[in-house]
């Protein structure tokens, strides 16, 4: 069984930044893996030493620099990567949900892999769309939030553990070939170990134009356009206690007193 | 006429909160667009759940009598054919787990552009939407273009529709197809029950991302234990493995309503707040003074908790 993992890198902001326009200027963002990604990846990498996958093949749209971020998820375990990038989709400053499922069921029109797993959601955009889009693209079946998984490769299902709100689990068996959102949580992701970042550096990034994957510019025309970005004003009508430690804490404790949990 | 489908939810014979939300959402896009609300509520007992939704300010009711409970492919199946058939401008969904599972693949047969996580939007003859990127750190407005739409809304963010409606309710003639149901839901399983009912507890000391490691933990123990608190945590403590399921805050763990609930480098997530924010004192310590927690927090200290923890357990010993 051959699996695609979809690898985002996303920017996180520093605790101060400014808003230029409808962007943050580079000097604010620290671009990592996305958080839901890596546990995407992890997945995948288990399935394959349990000997369920052949094969985990990752796939990020992204500029050279998300090579880094590439790295980590080879170092991790996956065998492989495809990193999609073109002129056309550098000025974009949102790529909406249309674009990147177009992108990615071109690559699994190549790739014809059996498992598609992305995160549930990415840390920057936070659409939660992608994969579900796909999956209805490719025409796969598919699960959303997903905490737990069984695969059954044998019998072509897939016993999935779905996350609802409010503490309860839907369990959903999923035909193959799918596509699934991995939510937090449902494995410990491997920090790389030194060794395998060294064999990292010798696994291939194959880097693709949408030329390559027989797409024209006209695919990235996204109906999304970022108008506005800034930040949301306080609400906050809390009372800050000032102070050194000794001064906030001797604050804290007389409110937690007054309000009668504590004695 | 510009008219807005929305799609109710409901769970284990229940409807849920973002059903009355989404008539709320949609009545307001249909009164922007000068249009109808049309509502679409899919499997169980649709007779009654219609009885129930048939609130101020809702058009028509269409019931999709098929199977007990949410399945993603008899959904995406009903609205495609009620859309065929009505036609209208947006199509409303509520941005839940559930919602996620078939608003894309709807937008996506439909060929509608889709925005998920709206918190507001403006319809004058062109669409445009409000949502938060980065962790909640910025707003941003998108124009979406064409005729038609795909939203989902996000949770809390709209009232509750109230009243009593005259909506016309309508069986909708659905025949799916069966082969393209590829998915069964087999069962449902409750998490994170265990020793301690966090959501019983009159004081709650809750911890995140800011305690940075495991070994840190002991010194929070050692607070819950100097002021006879009850332990608990927001989602990624949880996710490490450092405190059991049935300890998690929010909209995937419990609901809490303490007297006092002291968040310790906790950010405040939407989704954390989602299921705290019924508490009747919120106390923040978070070394980050823009940090979401703050703006609904009663009581704040901006500081380094490994300062501010030591001295507070001081305080009750």
């Amino acid at each position: 069984m051959k699996v695609l993992v979809t690898v985002k890198e996303v920017a996180e902001l520093a605790d101060d930044f400014e808003v230029d326009g409808t962007e943050v200027d580079d000097r604010y963002l620290e671009y990592d893996l996305n958080e839901w990604d890596d546990y995407a990846v992890e997945e995948g990498v288990q399935m394959n030493e349990a000997g369920v996958a052949d094969e985990v093949v990752t796939v990020t749209i992204g500029p050279e620099r998300a090579e880094e971020t590439i790295r980590m998820a080879l170092a991790k375990g996956a065998d492989r990567s495809i990193r999609v990038w073109d002129e056309a989709l550098e000025d974009p400053d949102l790529l909406d949900v249309e674009t990147k499922t177009k992108i990615l069921s071109a690559v699994v029109a190549e790739e014809d892999p059996d498992l598609v797993l992305t995160g549930v959601q990415a840390g920057d955009d936070a659409f939660g769309a992608t994969g579900v889009a796909l999956a209805d693209e490719i025409d796969f079946e598919w699960g959303a939030v997903v905490n737990a998984l069984d695969m059954d490769a044998d019998e072509g299902v897939a016993h999935v553990h779905r996350e609802l709100e409010g503490g309860v689990e839907e369990l959903t068996d999923i035909e193959l070939p799918a596509v699934l959102t991995i939510q937090t949580g449902i494995n410990e992701p491997r920090y790389a170990s030194l060794r395998g970042i060294r064999q990292a550096q010798s696994k291939e990034i194959a880097p693709k134009t949408l030329d390559d994957l027989g797409l024209d510019a006209d695919a990235v025309e996204s109906d999304l356009k970022l108008t506005d970005m800034y930040e949301p004003e306080s609400e906050s009508d809390a009372e800050i206690f000032e102070g050194d430690a000794g001064e906030t804490a001797g604050k804290l404790a007389d409110v937690l007193r007054e309000k009668g949990v504590v004695q | 006429m510009s008219d807005v489908l929305a799609v109710t939810e409901h769970r284990r014979g229940e409807l849920r909160d973002e059903s009355f939300e989404v008539i709320s959402a949609g009545r307001e896009l249909a009164d922007d667009a000068g249009g109808d609300l049309h509502l679409a509520v899919i499997s169980g007992d649709v007779d009654s759940y219609a009885d129930t939704l048939n609130r101020d300010g809702v058009d028509t009711i269409h019931t999709v009598e098929y199977g007990e409970e949410f399945n993603h492919d008899v959904y995406a199946q009903a609205i495609e054919a009620l859309f065929a058939d009505l036609e209208p401008t947006f199509v409303l969904m509520p941005n839940s787990v559930n919602g996620l599972d078939y608003a894309p693949a709807v937008a996506n047969s439909l060929d509608l552009p889709l925005v998920t996580d709206v918190i507001g939007f403006e319809y004058d003859g062109g669409l445009t939407a409000t949502r938060e990127m980065y962790g909640s750190k910025v707003e941003t407005t998108v124009e979406v273009e064409g005729d038609q739409f795909a939203l989902t809304t996000r949770g809390a963010e709209w009232p509750e529709a109230e009243g009593v409606g005259e909506a016309d309710v309508s069986a909708f003639d659905f025949d799916p197809d069966e082969d393209a149901i590829r998915s069964t839901v087999t069962g449902f399983e409750e998490v994170g029950a265990g020793d301690v009912d966090i959501s019983e507890a009159e004081f709650l000391v809750s911890i995140g991302r800011g305690i940075e490691e495991e070994d840190n933990l002991p010194l929070i123990e050692d607070l819950v234990e100097a002021t006879g608190a009850t332990l608990s945590s927001s989602r990624p403590i949880v996710d490490n493995g450092w405190l059991p399921k049935n300890r998690q805050v929010g909209q995937s763990g419990s609901q809490v309503t303490p007297t006092v609930y002291l968040a310790i480098g906790i950010s405040g997530a939407v989704q954390h707040v989602a299921g705290m924010k019924g508490s009747d004192t919120i106390i923040a310590i978070n070394n980050d003074p823009n940090a979401p927690i703050f703006d609904i927090a009663d009581y704040g200290i901006v500081g380094d908790l490994f300062d501010v923890v030591p001295e507070l357990i001081e305080q009750f010993e």
